[in-house]
């Protein structure tokens, strides 16, 4: 097991969102959490990545645990994500968001780099064309002069695209996309389906992901995950998660609109 | 993580590249961009002779800049002899070290560190008790200058580390609080536990002046300024200069700048934000502290005063005013700020300067136009009739000006109402009214604005030339702030600043 969250909860003063939950994530797989707004979805990766630390219980990466570290030590261990709300650095060149991500890897210091020392100048140009191989996973979206342009000239779609390629840049083992499909057309929806199928295959990362398009969750899934309330409410494959009672209720009510 | 798949990344990019060459049937149905695809057509670029000079200038390097404008700035002394100008020359240098710290933490780290002049004070005081017979300790400058910066960076990283996890209003306030303690504890502390350390109020003196490979720099060669010390300062700010830069295109700077748009996502993409603060408040106060040494021994002497508030006030202005964040930016705002403020010492240049900004300020928002013509002319008569009115009534209302010399000095005497006294409630009257008017002003649209605008002008000048002239003290202050304000309308971001965008 990649990630594990053995019988996690979080409190916010007496409001909990995340009530003993346990979940895992395989290496290799894909794992969508679907669920109603306010289910606890993204809590849920506030948690994984030490933006909040668990009011009880313990999440375990690669087998040790990560529970009250920092968001930067987390990262460094090999968990990335991208935001819902979009994140990015927004003054920044396309590039050098991607390549500011690096940080966590490299280690050139600051005396080094006012020297520019030949050590400093080849791990420069190591990020460098990391970063560029990461938007180049992109295909034409983020190449050529989109790199020197900064991140706020670029489209709603590219924007998450670009938050993506930033979360590979950190050379994480485990990606977590938060709603990676949110406010796009249906042609970029079905982009984005094939290109997360392609972080795995090409990429190699293992990835969770929060996901409303049901579309998306079928076509990518190897397991889905409902939550509600902060608490799990059924798990397995999408067929049998998309036909639980309680998923339906859950987004539909209990009235006769929920019979099948 | 083993970078085996690294390669294997950049097969949808070969892809995609074959796509748009040869439509081969292997086009993926990923990452297809018709934007990128035709960018050349897409690119503005300024047509005419301004564009070609445009493009001209992209090409020559930084350091070229760089080199051009420290040569003109060191053959200022053979250009002019006067110790004035090379005093003023100085100063100025050390506006730039002082501007170019303060971009690493306002500019890049995204930090409003309200205490920064508190750090150049800790340098000179430094610098002061360790080369002075104060204490009696004599450091050769080899040796204290690399222990001031270490001092100066040690205190910065100090007073970040309780504030660490504050941002924006909090950490002013408290970075504020600090500059408050420096300034009390060096006013006091002729007596701090019974042993005099600063000075107190009337400070430290008999500074000694800097020493380089065992020869003394005197500071003044001749009865005017020691020139040599002008190129120690532009030495140390071609070096300050090209190290920051370097540090800027390196992974701190990047994660400087990440830190200043997004805390929360730099510190999730894997910087540890906490230190990345510490480190660039540590830098700024470096530098600052560094600036320090200079003054102290070139003045051979320190004053809690010269590190108090205006002077906060004056580098802020220089960083915003050039954009922040933009060294070269930066460079142009200390130079400006810096010969302006001398300019406006002089009632001459200061008058010359504040007509000058009002017609220029006219020309920008109008154009020329018909509207201007209107405005200047309707201004011209407006004052030659309230000026002959007032004649008239009573012929010590206009008779203080002293119009000797021709032309415009004869115009302006005709023009604007100078009394031979005031009365002691004109000064705050007129200049209350013209605050308000011009703030009425803003609300008004059409030939209202147009109409009030001609007698809030002629205020203006009334204003200037009764009050603001025989104060100059304040007056430089006010006019530089509505310079400010001026043009962070026009530009928002600052001269050389990036475009900036907070939310979208």
């Amino acid at each position: 097991m990649l990630l594990e969250l053995q019988g996690v909860s979080m409190a916010f003063a007496s409001l909990k969102v995340v009530d003993d939950l346990d979940l895992h994530v395989d290496e290799g797989e894909i794992v969508s959490v679907i669920g109603p707004n306010g289910a606890g979805k993204t809590t849920l990766f506030n948690l994984v990545t030490g933006v909040y630390t668990p009011t009880g219980g313990d999440i375990l990466f690669a087998g040790s645990s990560i529970r009250g570290l920092d968001p930067h030590q987390i990262t460094r261990r090999g968990i990335a994500r991208t935001f819902q709300t979009l994140r990015l650095f927004l003054n920044m060149s396309v590039r050098e968001n991607v390549m500011a991500a690096a940080y966590g890897h490299t280690k050139a210091g600051v005396f080094r780099s006012m020297l520019r020392t030949p050590g400093m100048r080849q791990e420069e140009r190591e990020i460098r064309e990391l970063a560029e191989k990461r938007l180049a996973f992109f295909g034409e979206r983020l190449m050529g002069y989109r790199w020197d342009q900064p991140a706020y000239s670029l489209s709603y779609a590219n924007r998450r695209r670009l938050e993506i390629a930033r979360a590979t840049a950190t050379n994480p083992r485990l990606l977590l996309l938060d709603e990676p499909a949110a406010g796009m057309n249906p042609k970029e929806t079905q982009e984005i389906t094939d290109l997360i199928g392609l972080l795995r295959t090409e990429g190699g990362y293992t990835i969770l992901v929060i996901e409303h398009d049901m579309h998306v969750v079928e076509g990518i899934s190897d397991r889905v995950i409902a939550l509600d309330h902060g608490v799990k409410i059924a798990e397995g494959s999408f067929e049998e998660v998309a036909t639980s009672p309680q998923v339906i209720e859950a987004y539909l009510g209990t009235g006769g609109m929920a019979k099948k | 993580m083993s970078g085996g798949y690294d390669d294997e990344l950049t097969r949808p990019l070969e892809g995609a590249l074959e796509a748009t060459t040869s439509e081969g049937p292997t086009s993926p149905a990923v990452g297809r961009d018709e934007w990128v695809a035709r960018h050349g057509g897409n690119r503005v670029q300024r047509g005419g002779r301004l564009g070609t000079l445009e493009e001209r200038l992209r090409i020559v390097p930084w350091w070229a800049w760089l080199a051009t404008f420290t040569a003109l700035f060191a053959l200022l002394p053979v250009v002019s002899d006067s110790g004035y100008v090379r005093r003023v020359a100085f100063d100025i240098a050390i506006y730039l070290l002082l501007a170019l710290g303060l971009n690493v933490v306002v500019g890049w780290g995204g930090l409003l560190d309200l205490g920064y002049i508190a750090f150049y004070g800790v340098g000179a005081y430094s610098y002061a008790l360790l080369s002075s017979d104060h204490f009696g300790i004599h450091l050769p400058t080899i040796v204290s200058i690399p222990l001031i910066v270490v001092i100066g960076a040690c205190v910065g990283f100090l007073v970040g580390l309780p504030s660490r996890r504050l941002t924006g209003d909090y950490l002013a306030i408290v970075s504020l609080f600090f500059l408050q303690l420096f300034l009390t504890v060096t006013t006091n502390g002729d007596d701090l536990f019974g042993r005099n350390v600063t000075g107190g109020a009337n400070g430290l003196l008999n500074v000694d002046p800097l020493s380089l490979f065992g020869h003394e720099l005197p500071v003044s060669k001749d009865g005017i300024f020691n020139v040599a010390y002008l190129y120690v300062v532009l030495v140390a700010f071609v070096v300050v200069y090209v190290a920051l830069r370097f540090v800027n295109l390196s992974r701190t700077g990047r994660a400087w700048r990440s830190l200043r748009e997004d805390a929360l996502a730099a510190e999730v993409m894997g910087m540890p934000v906490n230190w990345l603060k510490l480190m660039s408040f540590a830098f700024g106060a470096a530098i600052a502290a560094l600036t320090g040494t200079f003054v102290a021994a070139l003045n051979a002497s320190v004053f809690p005063l010269s590190f108090s508030f205006p002077l906060l006030i004056t580098i802020y202005t220089m960083v915003i005013l050039g954009g922040a964040g933009s060294q070269a930016g930066v460079v142009i705002g200390a130079v400006l700020i810096g010969v302006l403020l001398e300019l406006l010492r002089d009632p001459g240049d200061s008058r010359v300067l504040f007509y000058t900004i009002i017609v220029l300020g006219l020309v920008a928002a109008f154009r020329l136009s018909k509207r201007l013509a209107v405005v200047l002319a309707g201004t011209a008569v407006f004052g030659l009739v309230v000026h002959s009115i007032a004649g008239a009534v009573d012929n010590d209302w206009v008779n203080g000006a002293g119009g000797a010399g021709g032309g415009v000095s004869d115009f302006m005497a005709n023009w604007v109402i100078v009394p031979t006294d005031t009365a002691s409630w004109v000064a705050p009257v007129s200049y209350i009214s013209l605050v308000s008017l011009a703030l009425i002003l803003t609300l008004l649209r059409g030939w209202a604005r147009l109409a009030l605008l001609v007698p809030v002008l002629y205020l203006a000048a009334f204003v200037w030339e009764n009050v603001m002239l025989s104060k100059p003290e304040p007056t430089r202050y006010i006019i530089l702030g509505v310079l400010l304000i001026g043009l962070m309308i026009v530009r928002p971001s600052g001269l050389l600043g990036e475009k900036r965008v907070e939310i979208v």
